[in-house]
C-alpha cells in the first residue's frame, strides 16, 4: 500500500461513516539536531516518525484522529474514529460551517536544497560545532554555544474533494551563543539571530552563516557588555535592528492577523487580536511605509511550501498595504465565516495535529532607506540588535522587547554601548510612528512558533529590514 | 520490562551502554469557543527513545516504527552516529540497577482506568456542562484526557515501569466590557481522573470572574501589594524551575540558587514530588533515576537544585531524578514543583471575583493592592536574578481595606521573582495547594494563594 493509498484508505472510510468532507495526510519526518558547549558536543538526536492524520467534518463539526506507521486497517479505522469524534462535536454544536473552495490539485512539490543536510558527514557538522564553541570560550565567553537543527518532511495529502499532493520539504538552520556571568547577571551575544537563522534549504544554509567568522566578535560584545552602562530609561527614537524587527513583525504583526484569532478561535490560551474585521480594507494599522506581504512562495523562507495542510496552492499577497490592513492569514473554514474568498494558510505539526491557521512568511516590503541613513538622521536615540526577551499581551497590543545590546545615537554617530536595553509601546501607535525603513530585507526563520492546543510547533519565515521609530518607551527594568 | 525494551537492548553490540525508554500514549482535547466545540482530535502511539555511548561517544534518537526492521534501524543508526562524533566527556554512565523508592513502587498509582478509556461523547458532556453554567456568556477552552505507560531499561540492569492518567479543563468565560472588548474569567481543574472535573462548577465560577471585570479602570504603574490567585503562582514556579533550581543554570553559576543562604521568606518551603498523592506523572525520569521528594527550600533558606546524572557529576552531587529527555540543552528542573500551604479548614467557594475562602482570606488583610488572577506571556529579562516581564490576565482588581473595590484592566509587570519571594516579602500563605493545570511546559505544579508585599507593574493597558 502506497501513501497515496492509505491517505485514501483513510477518507474514504470517514465518507463512508457519515464525514460530508474528511481529508487525511501521511507523512515520514526525519529530524536531526546537535548542540554543543564549550568545545564539547552536549546533544545529537535523529528521530523519524511516521503517521497519519485524518480530518472528518460531520454537520459543522470537526473530528480529527491520528495514528502512527498506519497500514490499510489502521487508516480505514483512524477515519471511522475521526468521523466519530466529529459526531460527538455535534453535542455542544456551533453555527454551520462551509469551506471556501479550493481547486482539486493532483501535483508534486519539493523545497529548494542545494546539499542534503541529512547527507553532510556528521563528523563535519562536529568539528563545526565543537571549534566554534571552543573559539566563544577561548575568546572569553563563558559559555560558548551553537547548535544545528534539520527537518526532512515528505506529505502525501489526500481529500474528499479530490485533492492529491506529495511535496518533500527540507529545512536546515543553525547558530551560535556567547555568554559571559557576571556577579549578579548574565550577558549574551547571539550569531545571527537570537535563535539562529533557519530556512527552506539544505546544509548550503549553515555554510552560508560562516560561523567562525563571528566568535570573536560576539564573544567580546557579551564581555563589554558587563561593563556596559544600563540602557537609560525615558522615551526617544528608536533604530531596530533587522533580526530584532523580525520578531516584532511575527508578534504583533503575524499573530494579529491570524483569522483563527480574529474569530476567536484561540481566545482561551493563544488569546485574540486587537483588530475588528468591520476595519479590514480601512484601518491604518502604520505608517505609509508599512507593507506587510504573506508570502508562502518566496524562496528559502522558512514558512514556504507549495500547498498548506488543506491542499491550497501557495500565494502571495498584502496583509497592510501603504499602513492599511487588507489582508488576514485564513483557512478554507475560517474564511467562509469571515466571508473571505481564500485560505491557504492552514498548517500542522506533523501528522498527530489538527492544521489550523499559522504564518507563513509574513513580513516587509523593502522600504527607501539604509542603516547609515538612518543613524545620520538620528540627533538623539537608541540602536538596538537581537532579541532576549519578548512579552506581548493576548490581543497583540501591548509588547516588551528586550535586546541584547543597544547603542547611544548622536548627533547621527553610534555612541557607546548600552546593557539590558529594551522598548515597550501599543502596536498601532508605535507601527504608526515609523518614519524610515530599510531597503535591504533578510528573511529571518522562527523555528519554535507556539500556538494552540494541544500546543503546535510552527515554523515561521519573516522578510525583515531595520527600522526607525518615534517616541518609543525604553529602558524599562525590573 | 516491554518486548521492545528487550528487543532494542539485545541489538545494542556488546560494550556500549544504552538505556531505552517506551511511552505509549493516547491524548484527546476536546476545545470549544464562542460556546461549541470547533475543534475535536486525538492521537495515540508509540515512541522508542534510545541513548547510547559506545567508545567515548554519546547520540540519542527515537522512532515510531516499532516493528522489528524499524528498531534494527534506530539501534544501527545511533551505533554508527556515535562513532563519528567528537568524545563525550562529560558522559556520567547510565542508572545503576535499583528498586523504586518504596512511595512509588506502584509505577501506575496515578492511573484512573475510566479516565484512560474516556469517550469523545465523556468529553463533551463536561464541556456542555461548562457551556451550559456560563449564564449565556461566551465560553472557550478545552477538556483534555490522556494516558500514557512508560516502560525503561538499560544495560546497567535498570527496569521499569509506570503511567498515569490525567484530565483537564482550562476555559475561559467571555462578558462584554464597557470599552468593547471582553472580559475574561477564567476557571481551571486538573486531575488524575475525568470524574473529578466539575464543568458546571467551573463556568459558573469563570462566569462570576467575567462579571466582575466589566468597566475595568486603568491605575498607573507603580509598586503594588498584591494577593495572586495560584494558577499566578504557578507563573512564578516555572519561573523558578527554569532560571534558578535548574541543575544545568547552576552548575554553570547562572543560578541565583546558593544553597545554606536565606534567599527567601521564612514562610517559604518549596519541594518537588512527583510522587506526592495529588499528582500524576511517571515515577522515574528520562535516565531511569527513580523520582524522589527534593526540597528545594526549606523555611527560607535554599537546600539545593535538582540534578539529572550529567549536572549531578558536574557540581559532586547526586541524580535527584530530573532528567527531562531533552538531551542538555534546557537542564533538569523540578517538573512537580509545590509551595507548601498554610493548612486549615477545606477552602469554600467564593462569590464575584475572589475564586475560594482561602484567597478572600488573604485579601482581608491587604490595605490597598491587587487581586491577581493569572500572569501571561512571561519571559526573562535576566536569567541570573530572574527577573521577568508579563502581562496580567482573566481578571484583575483593586483592594482597599480588605475588600475588592474596582475591576482593573490588565497592567505589564517587570519583576525578579526571588526578589518578590526574599525574606520580609512573603505577607501571607493560602492554607491549601491547588494542582494546576499543564498548559504548555510538561508541568504538573501545586500552588497556594500567595500574598506579597510588593510587585514591580511597569506599565498599563495604554502603554
Amino acid at each position: 500500500m502506497t501513501e497515496f493509498d492509505a491517505a485514501t484508505a483513510a477518507v474514504e472510510a470517514a465518507l463512508a461513516a457519515g464525514a460530508r468532507y474528511a481529508d487525511a495526510r501521511v507523512m515520514l519526518r526525519s529530524d536531526e539536531s546537535m548542540s554543543a558547549r564549550n568545545g564539547a558536543v552536549t546533544a545529537l538526536n535523529r528521530s523519524d516518525d511516521a503517521g497519519l492524520g485524518v480530518r472528518a467534518l460531520v454537520g459543522s463539526s470537526w473530528g480529527y484522529f491520528a495514528v502512527p506507521d498506519p497500514g490499510g486497517a489502521a487508516a480505514r479505522d483512524a477515519g471511522r474514529t475521526a468521523a466519530e469524534i466529529a459526531r460527538a462535536s455535534a453535542s455542544v454544536p456551533g453555527p454551520a460551517i462551509d469551506l471556501v473552495p479550493a481547486p482539486a490539485e493532483v501535483a508534486s512539490w519539493a523545497s529548494p536544497c542545494e546539499e542534503d543536510p541529512l547527507s553532510v558527514p556528521l563528523s563535519e557538522k562536529g568539528d563545526l560545532m565543537t571549534s566554534v564553541t571552543a573559539d566563544l570560550h577561548r575568546a572569553g565567553a563563558d559559555l560558548g554555544e551553537a547548535q544545528y537543527h534539520i527537518w526532512d518532511h515528505r506529505t502525501w495529502f489526500v481529500s474528499s474533494e479530490g485533492h492529491r499532493i506529495d511535496q518533500h520539504i527540507r529545512k536546515c538552520g543553525g547558530g551560535m551563543w556567547a555568554t559571559t556571568v557576571g556577579e549578579h547577571e548574565t550577558q549574551r551575544r547571539s550569531y545571527p539571530c537570537f535563535r539562529g537563522q533557519y530556512g527552506t534549504a539544505g546544509w548550503e544554509q549553515i555554510r552560508g552563516l560562516d560561523l567562525p567568522a563571528h566568535t570573536a566578535r560576539i564573544a567580546d560584545e557579551a564581555k563589554a557588555l558587563l561593563r556596559a552602562p544600563a540602557c537609560p530609561a525615558g522615551e526617544t527614537t528608536v533604530i531596530i535592528g533587522s533580526e530584532q524587527m523580525m520578531l516584532q513583525i511575527h508578534e504583533s504583526v503575524g499573530h494579529a492577523i491570524e483569522l483563527d484569532r480574529i474569530l476567536g478561535w484561540e481566545a482561551a490560551m493563544a488569546g485574540t487580536s486587537w483588530l475588528d474585521l468591520a476595519g479590514l480594507g480601512d484601518l491604518r494599522y502604520g505608517s505609509e511605509l508599512m507593507n506587510i506581504v504573506i508570502d508562502p512562495t518566496l524562496p528559502g523562507g522558512l514558512g514556504s511550501f507549495g500547498y498548506d495542510d488543506e491542499g491550497t496552492r501557495a500565494q502571495r499577497r498584502y496583509a497592510v498595504k501603504n499602513g492599511i490592513w487588507v489582508g488576514v492569514l485564513a483557512g478554507r473554514d475560517s474564511a467562509a465565516v469571515a466571508g473571505l474568498d481564500y485560505g491557504g494558510s492552514v498548517r500542522a505539526d506533523g501528522w498527530s495535529k489538527m492544521p489550523m491557521v499559522r504564518m507563513t512568511n509574513v513580513g516587509f516590503e523593502p522600504g527607501p532607506h539604509t542603516l547609515d541613513e538612518m543613524l545620520d538622521a538620528t540627533d538623539d536615540g537608541v540602536y538596538m540588535e537581537n532579541n532576549r526577551s519578548w512579552s506581548i499581551d493576548d490581543k497583540r497590543l501591548n509588547f516588551q522587547f528586550g535586546c541584547e545590546i543597544a547603542w547611544e545615537v548622536k548627533n547621527g554617530r553610534r555612541g557607546r554601548m548600552l546593557r539590558n536595553p529594551t522598548y515597550t509601546g501599543i502596536g498601532p501607535t508605535f507601527w504608526r510612528s515609523m518614519d524610515m525603513l530599510g531597503s535591504e530585507t533578510t528573511t529571518w526563520g522562527t523555528p519554535n512558533c507556539g500556538k494552540g492546543q494541544p500546543g503546535q510547533i510552527g515554523h515561521t519565515g519573516h522578510p525583515a529590514a531595520p527600522a526607525r521609530f518615534q517616541n518609543v518607551r525604553v529602558g524599562v527594568s525590573g | 520490562m516491554s518486548a521492545i525494551v528487550e528487543q532494542v537492548l539485545s541489538l545494542v553490540p556488546a560494550g556500549v551502554e544504552a538505556e531505552v525508554t517506551v511511552v505509549e500514549h493516547a491524548s484527546a482535547v476536546t476545545r470549544f469557543a464562542n460556546s461549541y466545540i470547533h475543534q475535536n482530535v486525538a492521537d495515540t502511539g508509540t515512541r522508542v527513545t534510545l541513548r547510547l555511548h559506545a567508545a567515548g561517544r554519546t547520540a540519542s534518537g527515537s522512532t515510531t516504527t516499532v516493528d522489528a526492521a524499524g528498531l534494527a534501524r534506530l539501534v544501527e543508526r545511533l551505533t554508527a552516529t556515535a562513532a563519528l562524533l567528537p568524545p563525550d566527556a562529560l558522559w556520567a554512565g547510565v542508572a545503576p540497577a535499583g528498586s523504586l523508592d518504596p512511595a512509588a513502587r506502584d509505577g501506575f498509582a496515578s492511573v484512573d482506568p475510566a479516565t484512560a478509556a474516556a469517550t469523545p461523547a465523556e468529553r463533551a458532556a463536561v464541556v456542555g456542562a461548562f457551556v451550559e453554567s456560563a449564564k449565556g456568556l461566551l465560553a472557550a477552552g478545552y477538556v483534555r484526557t490522556s494516558t500514557a505507560t512508560a516502560t525503561f531499561g538499560n544495560t546497567a540492569g535498570q527496569s521499569l515501569r509506570g503511567g498515569y492518567t490525567e484530565a483537564s479543563l482550562d476555559g475561559v468565560a467571555r462578558a462584554a466590557s464597557t470599552d468593547g472588548g471582553p472580559a475574561d474569567g477564567v476557571a481551571r481543574a486538573t486531575s488524575r481522573r475525568l470524574a473529578d472535573l466539575d464543568g458546571g462548577l467551573l463556568g459558573a465560577r469563570a462566569a462570576a470572574k467575567a462579571q466582575a471585570t466589566i468597566g475595568g479602570v486603568d491605575l498607573p504603574p507603580d509598586d503594588y501589594e498584591v494577593v495572586l490567585e495560584p494558577q499566578a503562582v504557578g507563573d512564578l514556579l516555572s519561573g523558578l524551575s527554569f532560571y534558578v533550581f535548574n541543575g544545568r543554570a547552576f552548575a554553570e553559576r547562572r543560578s541565583f540558587a546558593r544553597p545554606g543562604e536565606a534567599q527567601f521568606d521564612g514562610a517559604l518551603t518549596l519541594v518537588d514530588d512527583a510522587l506526592a498523592a495529588d499528582t500524576y506523572g511517571v515515577p522515574f525520569d528520562a535516565e531511569g533515576t527513580p523520582k524522589r521528594r527534593t526540597e528545594l527550600v526549606r523555611d527560607g533558606v535554599t537546600q539545593g537544585v535538582p540534578h539529572d546524572r550529567r549536572t549531578a557529576r558536574e557540581v559532586g552531587a547526586e541524580s535527584t531524578g530530573h532528567s527531562n529527555g531533552f538531551g542538555d540543552t534546557f537542564g533538569p528542573m523540578g517538573t512537580h514543583l509545590a509551595i507548601t500551604p498554610a493548612g486549615g479548614p477545606a477552602a469554600t467557594e467564593a462569590t464575584g471575583p475572589v475564586v475560594d475562602s482561602d484567597v478572600a482570606a488573604l485579601v482581608a488583610g491587604v490595605r490597598r493592592g491587587l487581586l491577581v488572577t493569572d500572569f501571561w506571556y512571561t519571559r526573562v529579562l535576566d536569567p541570573r536574578s530572574a527577573v521577568i516581564t508579563g502581562l496580567t490576565r482573566n481578571g484583575v482588581w483593586l483592594i482597599e481595606d480588605g475588600e475588592v473595590t474596582a475591576p482593573v484592566r490588565n497592567l505589564r509587570f517587570t519583576q525578579s521573582y526571588p526578589a518578590a519571594l526574599a525574606p520580609g516579602r512573603v505577607l501571607g500563605i493560602g492554607a491549601h495547594a491547588h494542582a494546576l493545570v499543564e498548559r504548555y511546559s510538561g508541568a504538573a505544579h501545586r500552588a497556594p494563594a500567595l500574598r506579597l508585599a510588593s510587585w514591580h507593574f511597569t506599565g498599563g493597558a495604554s502603554g
